[in-house]
């Protein structure tokens, strides 16, 4: 942000991030990369996920090495679960893996295909954390009345995806969106579709709280270089968003005044 | 006795602990979960933990994901 405006900080679940700017860890070239993508973006929360231990070959660096979560807030995803209950064994194993640790991203997905959220499963999952005591920031479609309902179970942020997770086609519904924020009264960021910085500009000017993404960093020519540029698309969006931007109209109004012209 | 370790037949000798497989593994003192049969074995409880027969063992770690 500029010297000369202080923005409120982002506050999930007692937590509070002065980037507003969450990405992923998954489909980077190596560790190296990994890390200096996260340290360009600026971001302070940073997702992983759960998976099974490659017996046999356990001598290799580890992830949390990367990302110790003595340094950044860690957020453990359930992607790969198309069932309430994986969702919920994942953010058990997640909890004994961050010993205690509370915020998870729950993640029920629909299809191979399309990656999209079921929302039944997603639901059920969210009610059965929530009871559990987990700080739940929940992936979902771009359905207003889904996300009131998540928002009534106790989710502590809504996360609209902008279009198909790992797509690249930045966010398909802006009408959608702008809704469930209006609606709100959690965080909502979106989480999934971003393609270039421009899209993330423009989830933050709908009023978005954050974005989320992995792709659109890692999957870039120059993932460093686009994590940088992410940093700058979130703040400016932020920025354009409190300042207001001006009306539209449909004829033009110059910028400099007819008075005094040599020709008047 | 045979469990399934990760979805994996595995035998190992009878009596075993959870520690006791961990240490085996090479995983002591990495930064990973153990479930068995579904349910969390706490790290405070892995000392205590002794396999069974037909045990459903998942041990899990970090990996990157968005």
């Amino acid at each position: 942000m500029t010297d000369f405006f202080q923005d409120q900080p982002l506050r999930i679940a007692g937590h509070a991030f002065t980037s507003r700017l969450l990405v992923g860890t998954g489909k980077y070239k190596d560790f190296d990369e990994t890390a200096e993508a996260i340290a360009a973006s600026g971001a302070e929360v940073v997702t992983f996920a759960v998976r099974r231990t490659n017996l046999g070959q356990e001598d290799g660096p580890n992830l949390l090495d990367v990302v110790p979560p003595e340094r950044f807030t860690l957020l453990p995803n359930t992607a790969g679960c198309y069932t309430a209950k994986d969702a919920v064994r994942t953010c058990k194993l997640a909890r004994e893996l961050l010993d205690g640790h509370k915020l998870v991203k729950l993640e029920v997905l629909g299809d191979d295909s399309t990656l999209y959220p079921n929302v039944v499963e997603t639901l059920k999952a969210a009610e059965e954390l929530i009871r559990d005591g987990f700080d739940v920031m929940v992936y979902t479609s771009d359905d207003p009345i889904v996300a009131q309902e998540l928002e009534r179970l106790g989710c502590c942020a809504i996360m609209p995806l902008g279009s198909l997770i790992g797509s690249g086609h930045g966010i398909q519904n802006p009408h959608n969106i702008r809704l469930i924020i209006e609606h709100a009264n959690v965080p909502v960021l979106v989480d999934a579709g971003i393609g270039t910085a421009s899209d993330a500009a423009m989830a933050m000017e709908l009023g978005c709280d954050g974005v989320l993404m992995n792709s659109a960093i890692a999957h870039a020519r120059q993932p460093v270089l686009m994590a940088s540029a992410m940093k700058k698309a979130v703040e400016a969006g932020r920025e354009a968003f409190l300042a207001g931007r001006m009306p539209r109209r449909q004829s033009a109004d110059p910028s400099s005044p007819f008075a005094g012209r040599i020709n008047g | 006795m045979q469990i399934q370790l990760n979805g994996e037949p595995r035998d190992l000798a009878p009596d075993l602990t959870v520690a006791q497989l961990v240490d085996d593994l090479g995983l002591s003192g990495r930064r990973i979960a153990v479930e068995r049969n579904e349910e969390i074995v706490p790290k405070s409880e892995h000392d205590a933990t002794r396999l069974a027969d037909g045990d459903r063992i998942e041990i899990v770690h970090a990996i990157g994901g968005g």
